[in-house]
């Protein structure tokens, strides 16, 4: 096939890839984008077999790794339950950038097949691409086993901090510009390896410092980093469709990073920096020690809620780790059995990915057109009668619209206080992941449900008959 | 004088973030989860490079350094090729699955 007629069909994925984002914009279109972004790739991966034209020895191992990788990869999409996907995204975005780095060594051991140069005096240009795909490509395997490990709970997911950490990190992101200029410079192989080597280590000691709240903003962010290093390596290959599909993918993880960014009031280099939530909980725990609060059990909460007209849920992480999402759709169901009006308010934060709860709904069967964003709902809570607040905090405290003193001042938050009872589900009073002290707890209109979020749901079904 | 393919290439990416920019824009929130999931699977494009570097055989040896690398690769990114569109498509079930319960 010439090269040409392959850059079209690598354009024409390229278009489906962007199709398939654009799919997104609702429910409806989504799994019609998604079968064009799989059109896409069905094309891609054919027109370079048969750009290629060699069906020898290695067409056979080509196709063995394919279906073996790919039998993996469906095999975990189909176990994978919905409360593990922030680590399912994360693993897989670590593969994406060691992917990218071993496509840059073999092209860079073996430049004659991509024609680039022969080893030893690759071109110019082709050589810098290839550095910093490489590069980038390091930083985000390495970054995300650590995002992956964290959300896992195999690693802890507190920040873990040490002095002079931001300055060894530049200067370790400065040498990979150095060592990039020497690679041009002198073509010697070990400086590419060090380059390499120095990149993994960039990627481990930028993400050890953020904390677990902060993911959502770290997997986008990986998100981002996976397209800047495919689209690298689009350069290096001269490929339209990787270069499309990288800056898509580049720029989706940029635009998801901004948004949860903004959904915190932190700025995108506050979170970077990490470290956030250490210092601020020792200090607030000595002087709010002895508030009066009331709590109340199963049954009171069913009984406030069998009595209302309207009812906002407002699930949080919490919900996620006790898998509460089935016991809370059922609690819907029987409280619209009794023409109560149910709706659901997702914070942007909320859980540890973007869209994290949305997700978990849907699995639970909750219509969509009754889950509602922050902006969407949050006029809606001065006329319901009760707010559920199951698993979320930080997203509820008041506080960060009155104390300008406060860490969390200026984040949005749901306006849950307005509600005439707030129903509010945790298993402590202690304060949530910024280590603020929630001053809803203590409100008059409070009554504190202290349980396991699926557990509490659970009494209060058996409670409602 | 003759313009640099590198440039139309370079041209390409920039206008292609700028689609990136206002698609993802457009991607409702409550879809956020399947985005980075299908973006993951689509940025698994990079399988075009590793297929390539794989099938090479200036060295008449399969197992040349180049080509294992190319392999490995293969493999990776056929993982994310196959997970990440299951994934989506089956996150993207669920979403229909209530419109017709409703």
């Amino acid at each position: 096939m010439s090269a040409n007629i392959s850059a079209i069909f690598y354009l024409i994925s390229g278009v489906l890839f962007i199709l398939a984002l654009r799919g997104l914009s609702s429910p409806k279109t989504s799994r019609k984008g998604n079968l064009f972004g799989i059109l896409g790739m069905v094309i891609a991966i054919t027109v370079t077999f048969l750009s290629t034209g060699n069906f020898s020895n290695s067409f056979v191992y080509v196709l063995v790794f394919l279906l073996t990788g790919g039998l993996i990869g469906a095999f975990v999409a189909y176990k994978i339950p919905m409360t593990a996907m922030p680590e399912l995204v994360a693993g897989f975005h670590s593969l994406v950038g060691l992917a990218a780095v071993f496509v840059a060594i073999s092209a860079f051991l073996n430049p004659e097949a991509f024609n680039l140069g022969s080893p030893g005096s690759i071109k110019l240009g082709s050589l810098i691409e290839m550095s910093i795909g490489a590069s980038i490509g390091a930083i985000t395997f390495s970054g995300s086993i650590i995002a992956f490990l964290k959300l896992r709970g195999i690693m802890s997911g507190s920040p873990i901090t040490f002095k002079g950490q931001h300055y060894i990190n530049l200067l370790l992101a400065l040498s990979i510009i150095v060592l990039i200029f020497y690679l041009c410079k002198t073509q010697s192989d070990s400086f590419f390896w060090r380059i390499i080597e120095i990149s993994f280590l960039l990627g481990l000691l930028l993400i050890i410092p953020i904390g677990g709240a902060d993911m959502p903003v770290v997997i986008s962010m990986l998100n981002s980093y996976s397209g800047w290093a495919a689209a690298g390596i689009g350069f290096t290959l001269e490929n339209s469709a990787l270069i499309i599909t990288g800056a898509l993918v580049g720029s989706s993880g940029a635009i998801l990073s901004y948004i949860m960014c903004r959904g915190m009031n932190r700025s995108f280099f506050n979170v970077i920096l990490g470290g956030f939530g250490v210092s601020e909980q020792s200090s607030l725990s000595n002087d709010k020690k002895q508030k009066p609060f009331k709590s109340g059990n199963a049954e009171d909460a069913a009984f406030l809620m069998k009595n209302a007209s309207s009812v906002i849920i407002v699930p949080g992480y919490g919900m996620a780790v006790a898998q509460a999402q089935h016991a809370l759709k059922e609690m819907g169901d029987i409280l619209k059995k009794n023409n109560i009006k149910v709706s659901y308010a997702i914070h942007p934060v909320a859980g540890r990915m973007p869209g994290h709860m949305n997700v978990l709904l849907a699995e639970a069967n909750v219509p969509y057109d009754e889950v509602f964003e922050l902006e969407e709902i949050n006029n809606d809570f001065a006329n319901t009668d009760v707010a559920f607040v199951i698993g979320a905090n930080d997203v509820t405290n008041p506080i960060a619209k009155t104390d300008p003193q406060s860490p969390i001042y200026g984040m949005p938050v749901l306006d849950v206080e307005k509600c005439k009872s707030v129903l509010f589900v945790k298993r402590s009073l202690s304060p949530g992941y910024a280590g603020v002290d929630n001053d809803l707890f203590y409100r008059d209109n409070t009554l504190m449900l202290f349980a396991d979020a699926k557990k509490m749901t659970e009494e209060i079904l058996k409670n409602f008959d | 004088m003759e313009i640099d393919p590198f440039v139309f290439r370079l041209s390409i990416f920039v206008l292609a973030i700028f689609v990136g920019y206002f698609v993802v824009w457009s991607v409702t929130p409550s879809l956020h989860t399947p985005l980075m999931s299908v973006t993951n699977a689509i940025s698994s494009v990079i399988i075009v490079g590793a297929i390539i570097a794989g099938l090479s055989e200036n060295a008449q040896n399969i197992f040349n350094n180049s080509n294992i690398f190319g392999f490995l690769a293969i493999f990776l990114a056929a993982i994310n090729i196959f997970g990440g569109f299951l994934v989506t498509q089956r996150m993207l079930q669920m979403y229909k699955k209530k419109k017709k319960s409703k």
